[in-house]
């Protein structure tokens, strides 16, 4: 399609192409990096909030933890009194606001060796520290979290976030330690100190994270639980691995299971909650294995660099737009002269050679083709003139000559005498020029009422010189012949006027023979000419023997000799010239005088006339699609003589 | 929107039963219900059937009394603060054993879903693995299938009663935890735990199968009030058939009584729960009949109950099973 498109249009096509594919690649470029460049800030800016956070998380919960852990080691060292182990407890609930409130509880008949529970508690309720105590049928403590689990580790531990009821369902986590008392080298577990913290402070902490638009935090705890999210639904009700079914996608879970495995990260991610593509950035609570999680969309993250590229693609689509109106232009003002030109060539091409080709406006390579087309049509227009000339020269000289070759068969004898007006003898003849006009020649006529005079010749050459020459020498000979005169001197005379003023040294080849149509007796004078054929019988055609003569014209004062013979009634005598026995086939194999001779042989039973006619058919049967190359003549002269005397008398 | 009006109905019916039985154009007879647990979908069908009236149009006024660790079924039915109360077999046995006049009105859970988990990574895939170990397990009859699983088995496994066994699991303070099937194993999915990084032994898979839920009753309110203890039967089970064929609207029922008694509650677990009750329940296998106790099972709990030394005799099947899904028909 673009092969047969305008050249404005290929060059619009490749620059403009060229132009949005370099276009493209900066803009690829531009895009990544800028989006590298941004996420980058953007995870170091929430890497900084996450610490952040996480810090101050840790700054709270850390000198928590501290409490339990001093208050056991006095435990464990101490004979305390049972009223100053509850002062420790109150006052620990009282000095530290961060505290809701603690218990110390000990394992059965730890503490008394009489009470089966022993778990003292003091807790906050408005401005005033209470005091219960926990344990009974209804409530074996020595089940629960956050008395087991540090029993059984051996450590200190933070529960799972819970609602307390008793509190007014607010969130909390319990810190436990666990204490000993010394058996021998044996430290025997004796119970643990807790410490209650609330963690509605956690809310406004996390919730107060605003990243770009809509990111926000959310904290989980160990096991995955929400602890804070900007959805107070899913607080304590969804983990971050029930939350959506999406989750269970691998990568979400994989996330989620580095989160409470204590890994720091940033990685693309979908919102937990309403699985918006987005960025997470995630890090530990050192205290109590809790993670912070960061999100943000990414839709956000990216609207910067997005309101920029459609700037940038607005700019870049308008300078392509403005490219393209200046490449049509120029283009244009390049090839409109060229289609104006081609018009007009067009119309010169069409054969109207005097279109006039627009002015030349320039000497750039259009206004060169401009002069070069106008040189072409001048050059036309003179080969056209005179092909014209040429032309009418070339129908007048084929005029001429169709009327020279009317005039030269009009000169040959068109009546052969012959039974039953001339009983004696039968004579035909055909000459075929290989031209318009030809250099053969033949001619009868009645010397007086007993001879008969007949003759053939060839002229050297061909064509019209050939054709004068002809004449010259047929009328020669007619008029060199008077009663009594014999062949030879004919052609003496005949050679002696031809001799003597022939510039161009042309030759006529010629056999002239007198029949005596009574007798038989043929004379004759052969002046270089094919010896004419003697068909005496089937198988039987003898070439006629004569003295060699020269042709006429070649040589002044040449003597030519009489032969004569006697031709028995029923003989045919054949004359020819050379365009019989050299007419060539397509494989420029000559027709020969043996195939003549055949022929010849073959048509003895024929008139003369049909004779003539089998050889001509046989020569041109042998020359096929050859041109005919020399003038053809042919002549059959058949004697009946005495017979038909005989028959008449 | 839906659930939030069922959730308000829920509660209007819970709170108001003594003012609907008493008008006078409701012939409603009261009966109070205690279910084993906390609100969850361990028991839809009876709270599904609460919610769609099926109760109401058997002539019931139910007051259904919210579960928990602090309210035990067999207390509160032997001291009359529910007529009825949802029971293991196992525990109900024992009561009845030890005199107490408990009756089966009809069994709901067929198949044990209690079970044990380990980290593959601690290799636990046979019960001869498990010797040395330490298991975290909840108190009382939690305790006597994996008692009678390690008396078996000849184990010496050392155990840790907790209320709660996962973060004890969790945080490596056990090798094994007794869960069960339709709660607490679906809840370490939600926690992060993928399936195929745990071994799991089923009770049933080594002939210990205890059939849990079942609803009862004292012998004596069963023959004062058979006929209305019975539609309640029936109406708690045409309860459970309608939340198993609408799973999405018995969880739309269940939750928000959850949420309203504080107890955490995420649809995803919600919904393997119910699918797993419909596995514990579905009647569709051996022949069994929905809510029927099979007199196998209930000789196979007090065979190993006597072995255990925790009943001294095997109550009398006859009477124990009043059989509610039968006497119905009747």
């Amino acid at each position: 399609m673009l092969r047969n498109s305008g050249i404005a249009f290929k060059l619009g096509v490749f620059i403009l192409t060229g132009v949005t594919l370099i276009f493209l690649s900066i803009f690829a470029v531009n895009y990544l990096s800028s989006r590298r460049l941004i996420l980058k800030n953007l995870a170091n800016n929430a890497e900084n909030l996450t610490l952040n956070i996480v810090n101050r998380i840790d700054a709270v919960l850390a000198p928590i933890q501290k409490i339990p852990e001093t208050a056991a080691i006095w435990i464990e060292n101490t004979d305390y009194t049972r009223e100053e182990l509850l002062d420790v407890l109150e006052k620990s609930v009282r000095n530290n606001p961060e505290v809701y409130g603690s218990a110390i509880a000990f394992e059965p008949y730890a503490f008394d060796s009489s009470s089966y529970y022993f778990s003292p508690y003091y807790y906050k309720q408005g401005d005033d520290i209470r005091f219960t105590a926990i344990g009974g049928k209804d409530y074996h403590y020595f089940y629960y979290d956050w008395y087991v689990v540090p029993k059984e580790l051996g450590a200190s531990a933070w529960s799972e976030p819970y609602f307390d009821e008793g509190a007014g369902n607010i969130l909390m986590a319990t810190y436990s330690t666990p204490f000993y008392r010394k058996d021998g080298d044996r430290r025997v577990f004796t119970g643990v100190i807790t410490m209650d913290v609330s963690l509605e402070w956690l809310q406004s902490i996390v919730g107060n994270i605003h990243v770009l638009e809509t990111g926000y935090g959310f904290l989980i705890s160990k096991n995955g639980t929400f602890v804070t999210h900007p959805s107070a639904r899913n607080i304590m009700n969804e983990t971050l691995f029930s939350l959506n079914e999406e989750l269970s996608h691998p990568h979400m879970r994989e996330i989620g299971r580095n989160m409470i495995q204590g890994k720091t990260g940033f990685t693309r991610s979908k919102d937990p909650g309403s699985q918006v593509e987005g960025y997470l950035y995630y890090a530990p609570v050192n205290a109590n294995g809790w993670s912070l999680g960061v999100f943000f969309p990414a839709d956000e993250a990216l609207l910067d660099i997005h309101k920029l590229n459609q700037i940038v693609v607005f700019l870049a689509v308008s300078g392509i737009v403005i490219l393209g109106i200046v490449i049509v232009s120029i283009a244009g003002s390049i090839t409109r002269p060229l289609q104006h030109l081609t018009g007009v060539v067009q119309s010169i091409a069409s054969g109207n050679l005097d279109t006039v080709l627009p002015p030349a406006v320039s000497r750039d390579e259009v206004g060169r083709l401009r002069d070069a087309f106008n040189q072409m049509q001048i050059s036309l227009k003179g080969y056209i003139h005179n092909l014209t000339e040429t032309t009418a020269a070339k129908e007048r000289i084929e005029s001429e000559l169709t009327i020279a070759h009317d005039i030269q068969m009009g000169i040959l004898p068109k009546i052969f005498p012959g039974p039953p007006s001339c009983p004696q003898f039968s004579i035909h003849a055909k000459l075929i020029p290989a031209r318009e006009v030809g250099g053969d020649l033949y001619d009868f006529f009645f010397l007086d009422s007993d001879h008969f005079c007949f003759t053939v010749g060839d002229v050297s050459g061909k064509g019209v010189p050939a054709s004068l020459f002809m004449a010259i020498t047929r009328t020669l000979i007619k008029t060199k012949f008077n009663a009594g005169v014999d062949p030879a001197t004919v052609m003496t005379r005949v050679n002696e006027d031809l001799s003597m003023d022939n510039p161009s040294m042309m030759f006529v080849t010629t056999f002239v023979g007198i029949l005596n149509i009574r007798t038989g007796h043929l004379w004759y004078c052969n002046a270089g000419h094919n010896p004419p054929y003697l068909i005496v019988a089937e198988n039987d055609v003898r070439p006629l023997v004569s003295p060699q003569g020269i042709a006429l014209g070649v040589m002044e004062g040449f003597e030519f000799q009489n032969s004569e013979m006697m031709i028995s009634s029923g003989q045919t005598l054949f004359l020819y010239t050379d365009g019989v026995t050299e007419s060539i086939d397509t494989r420029e194999k000559q027709f020969g005088e043996t195939r003549l001779k055949a022929c010849l042989s073959e048509s003895i039973r024929l008139s003369t006339e049909d004779m003539v006619n089998a050889v001509v058919e046989q020569v041109q049967e042998h020359a096929g699609t050859m041109a005919q190359f020399d003038d053809i003549t042919v002549m059959s002269l058949r004697f009946f003589g005495a017979e038909c005397q005989e028959s008449k008398g | 929107m839906r659930s939030g009006i069922a959730a308000v109905l829920a509660i209007f019916i819970l709170l108001m039963p003594m003012s609907l039985s008493a008008s006078p154009e409701n012939q409603l007879e009261p009966l109070s219900f205690l279910p084993l647990w906390r609100p969850q979908a361990q028991f839809a069908g009876f709270y599904v059937a609460l919610e769609k009236g099926f109760y109401r149009q058997n002539g019931i006024d139910l007051q259904f009394i919210q579960g928990g660790p602090n309210r035990s079924p067999g207390n509160y039915l032997i001291d009359g603060k529910a007529d009825v109360a949802l029971l293991w077999l196992s525990n109900a046995i024992q009561l009845a054993a030890s005199g107490a006049d408990v009756v089966n009105l009809a069994q709901v859970v067929q198949r044990s879903a209690l079970m044990m988990v380990s980290r593959k990574s601690s290799g636990i895939v046979s019960p001869a693995d498990m010797e040395g170990k330490k298991i975290a397990m909840w108190p009382a009859d939690f305790q006597i299938q994996p008692r009678a699983f390690f008396a078996k088995y000849h184990l010496n496994v050392q155990t840790v009663t907790a209320a709660n066994t996962l973060n004890l699991f969790l945080r490596g303070g056990v090798d094994l935890a007794l869960v069960m099937w339709y709660n607490e194993f679906h809840t370490l999915m939600t926690y992060g735990i993928d399936p195929d990084e745990l071994n799991t032994i089923f009770f049933p898979d080594y002939d210990l199968n205890f059939p849990e839920d079942g609803i009862y009753v004292l012998g004596d309110t069963w023959f004062k009030k058979a006929d209305l203890l019975c539609r309640f039967v029936m109406a708690s089970l045409e309860g459970w058939y309608y939340a198993f064929e609408h799973p999405d609207e018995a969880l739309d029922i269940v939750i928000p009584v959850m949420e309203k008694n504080f107890v955490p509650a995420n649809r995803i677990h919600q919904r393997w729960m119910l699918d797993r009750m419909q596995n514990l329940i579905d009647p569709g296998r051996n022949g069994t009949k929905t809510f029927e106790l099979k007199e196998s099972d209930f000789q196979r709990v007090s065979t190993v109950l006597h072995n255990d030394n925790l009943i001294m005799f095997s109550p009398n099947f006859e009477y124990f099973s009043k059989g509610c899904v039968h006497h119905a028909k009747k």
